[in-house]
């Protein structure tokens, strides 16, 4: 059989990806902590293949990623702005007492929600409103909100946990039963997967989501372009708050109390996700899904070591060096696209 | 201090070709030059911070070839820049002493720095002023800071040559005479004084002797006290003629933007203009005459602190999202910090100022961002290897040419061009001037600044001079030289 050369190269074409664009694959934000999460899991995975690699732990450890993943889907774009949030621990512990508290004074659990949701949102916003009023790094100002909130959340709660019954809402959450194990997940996974391709798409295909884009890229051409760069931040720390107080709600559906000390650090285990996810503290860059990556593998890694059984001290080490070890990678890799 | 034959190559452009000075202990030494001519390079040369291509340096007799301003400053070069670089929450004789404090055991040592710092300043501070060495340096003024600056030059003990770079540029009158009896008292000590400045009368009122540099060459040199002003005026502007998109027949249309007496916060000071659709308005003036300061006023970048601004028919000041709404499209002089945004692509940043068209319903799709990049691609000749290359691994010219991409897709019928040739190789410029020229043509108006005079005379219909933030008259464009041009930013 003779193929004319035309053919077999328009062939091969569509069949192989060409050189060029595997490259172009490979300089996808999130294709490295891909890599890194199938390296680990499968490193995992051959160590512990019973207990591990189960589908039940599978499910487990989607679960255990969906508070530190819906929470670092906000602190994307808040990061992608060139921003920071560092109250989101707090949010999140604030959320989980304004939920229980309202299921306490009787709200049905939507509304319970709801209020949980607005008040984190508003957070979210004042954090913007001070950061463009004040003219001070968010670094600041949110490591005042942080203190702040957290302490909003202890006098709410008279600093103890609070019981309140949860109404169906640990459902959002918990195993699921046997007759719906179908949905492979519970609500909540898929609720934090839903925020992701809807935040995904916001920063890709909007043109506000472009506008957040460019004004962490470099504010001074957004300005220039006509970007209202003041209108941007606003938005970017209401729904950077509005995610916070999802996850919030998610972290009662976990815990089934309201807890004001819960999440301490959190924020911190937010801002690796997103780092390790290929976002840049400086702005500009950074990709949701890069960011969900970087959440599982974070979860992996927890979970493995003890699977494994590792001691924690063996996992805390791994995780930083991870950290460490995906910024260095990143560096040579931009080092090697400028040159 | 002799330099002889000095070269120095950026890239593509030659910046000095062949320079000649001499420079003689206990004088003052004008530099002076159009924009461009040369006159920084040359100091950084002698200043350590760029080393020559080809040419020596001879300083008291000896060869002197600095590797960095470190080295520079010890052989007894020290440099004193326009903007003074100097640490505000330091004091003012930690300032000076920076780098070079004395320590005994790791310690410092504080009579000797105490010493060291009252000689320095001693040196730069007249019988009414004194310095206060132990004052913040962020409490200081303007000129306090200029006078710090050159102290901490002279802390080195064998300061022998220093150079200034437009002292008096940020300084009112009366700081300017404080400035001018330290410089006599400097140069009474034997030291020699490299004076840069673009005013004449402050030269004449301090230099000794002269050298005029022109396209990287000296023109000419000699004592102050044998030339005229307009001698000085005429080596300076030359006598080039640059080709490129010739001036096509233009039929203005009404004015679309007025100004009358606009005041920015520091600049400008005064301006007012008319400009009208389908012509090219050149705006000329010196680095830091307020020319640059006038277009951001113009766009909402910079606050306007009175007189009348009206585009189209909107009047009084807008932000630059609403003047982008009006159809106000800004071209920024710096292009790498401002004008780009370059970790992003080619195709964001072209895209940047209008989203509309990309796809259905206001949403961006990266394939429609993608099309109508490649026809700006293609229309503007942009080399670059795909619409999502990052524009920061463009070359100059191609980045500024992204930058027009962007004002044509914005589809603004105001244009303002600051620069826009600026760090651009030759070709590059000539295809700069044929988009203005087809750009007015189109019927948009365009308001242009630049420091390269025969550019300005090429392109523009009318002209008008920017001095010390005053917007001068408007002359049409064949009724006027390059030399009454520089008669008029300089005199």
């Amino acid at each position: 059989m003779i193929f004319s050369p035309r053919l077999s190269a328009s062939l091969s074409h569509s069949l192989l990806p060409s050189a060029r664009e595997l490259a172009a694959w490979l300089r996808r934000p999130w294709f490295g902590p891909l890599a890194a999460l199938c390296i680990v899991y499968a490193l995992f995975a051959l160590s512990a293949p019973e207990t591990f690699a189960g589908s039940a732990n599978l499910s487990i450890m989607a679960r255990q990623t969906a508070v530190v993943g819906m929470a670092a889907i906000g602190m994307t774009l808040i990061m992608v702005q060139g921003g920071i949030d560092l109250s989101v621990g707090s949010s999140v512990a604030l959320t989980t007492v304004i939920v229980a508290r309202a299921l306490e004074a009787g709200l049905d659990p939507g509304a319970a929600v709801l209020a949980g949701v607005a008040v984190a949102a508003c957070a979210g916003c004042i954090n913007g409103a001070l950061v463009l009023l004040l003219q001070i790094t968010p670094f600041i100002v949110t490591l005042g909100t942080m203190s702040i909130l957290r302490g909003v959340a202890k006098g709410l709660a008279n600093e103890q946990k609070i019981d309140a019954e949860t109404r169906g809402l640990e459902a959002l959450m918990s195993m699921l039963p046997d007759d719906q194990s179908h949905w492979l997940f519970p609500l909540g996974v898929w609720l934090t997967l839903l925020a992701a391709v809807i935040a995904a798409a916001f920063l890709i295909y909007t043109r506000v989501g472009r506008h957040v884009v460019a004004t962490g890229s470099n504010p001074l051409t957004a300005r220039l372009c006509g970007v209202r760069v003041g209108r941007v931040t606003l938005l970017v720390y209401a729904l950077g708050g509005l995610l916070a107080g999802l996850a919030g709600v998610l972290e009662f559906s976990t815990l089934t109390v309201g807890d004001p000390t819960d999440s301490l650090g959190l924020e911190l285990e937010v801002i690796a996700a997103v780092v390790i996810g290929g976002g840049s503290l400086s702005g500009g860059q950074g990709s949701v899904v890069g960011t969900l990556f970087g959440a599982l593998l974070l979860t992996v890694i927890k979970t493995g070591c003890t699977h494994v059984g590792l001691p924690n001290w063996v996992q805390e080490i791994l995780t930083g060096a991870i950290i460490v070890v995906a910024m260095g990678i990143d560096r040579m890799r931009q080092h090697a696209q400028a040159t | 201090m002799r330099a002889s034959g000095l070269g120095k190559r950026f890239g593509a452009t030659q910046a000095l070709t062949l320079v000649d000075l001499e420079v003689l202990p206990g004088e003052v030494h004008a530099v002076l030059g159009e924009n461009g001519a040369g006159k920084s390079t040359l100091m950084q040369i002698i200043s350590g911070a760029l080393t020559p291509d080809q040419g020596e340096l001879w300083l008291d007799g000896a060869r002197y070839a600095p590797k960095d301003p470190l080295a520079a400053r010890q052989a007894g070069v020290a440099m004193v820049y326009q903007e003074p670089r100097l640490c505000p929450h330091l004091s003012v004789r930690e300032n000076v002493l920076l780098g070079i404090e004395a320590t005994r055991y790791g310690v410092l040592d504080a009579k000797d720095a105490r010493a060291r710092a009252r000689r320095a300043l001693s040196l730069v501070s007249t019988q009414e002023n004194a310095l206060d060495s132990e004052r913040r340096v962020s409490s200081l003024g303007p000129s306090e800071r200029q006078l710090v600056t050159m102290a901490r030059a002279l802390a080195q003990s064998s300061c022998r040559v220093m150079i200034l770079d437009e002292p008096t540029s940020s300084l009112g009158q009366g700081d300017v005479e404080r400035l001018f009896s330290v410089i006599r008292q400097l140069k009474s000590t034997g030291i020699a004084i490299l004076y840069i400045s673009h005013f004449l009368e402050e030269v004449e009122n301090i230099a000794d002797r002269f050298s005029v540099l022109r396209d990287g060459k000296t023109v000419g040199t000699g004592e102050l006290s044998g030339v005229t002003r307009g001698e000085l005026i005429e080596l300076m502007a030359g006598r080039e003629v640059i080709e490129g998109g010739a001036r096509s027949a233009r039929t203005p249309g009404e004015a679309v933007l007025e100004l009358e007496g606009l005041r920015g916060e520091r600049r400008p000071v005064c301006a007012s203009l008319s400009l009208r659709k389908g012509e090219v308005l050149g705006i000329a003036g010196l680095l830091g005459s307020g020319r640059s300061e006038l277009l951001r006023a113009i766009f909402g970048l910079n606050p306007i602190a009175g007189g009348r601004i009206c585009v189209k028919r909107h009047e009084g000041p807008y932000p630059p999202s609403a003047r982008v709404a009006q159809g106000v499209g800004l071209l920024s002089e710096d292009r790498k910090d401002e004008g780009l945004a370059r970790g992003l692509s080619v195709a964001d940043n072209l895209t940047l100022s209008r989203s509309s068209g990309l796809g259905p319903a206001g949403l961006v799709l990266p394939g429609h961002m993608a099309r109508v990049t490649e026809g700006f691609i293609a229309q503007l000749g942009i080399r670059c290897r795909s619409a999502w290359q990052r524009a920061g691994e463009l070359s100059g010219g191609n980045q500024q040419k992204v930058a027009f991409g962007r004002l044509l897709h914005q589809d603004a019928d105001i244009v303002l061009l600051d620069e826009p040739t600026r760090g651009i190789d030759v070709q590059s410029r000539a295809q700069v001037y044929q988009i203005i020229d087809e750009w007015a043509r189109a019927g948009r108006a365009i308001l242009m600044v630049s420091s390269y005079l025969p550019e300005l005379l090429l392109v523009c219909d009318r002209i008008q001079v920017m001095r010390r933030g005053v917007l001068g008259p408007s002359h049409k464009v064949d009724r006027v030289t390059e030399h009454d041009l520089l008669t008029e930013a300089i005199g």
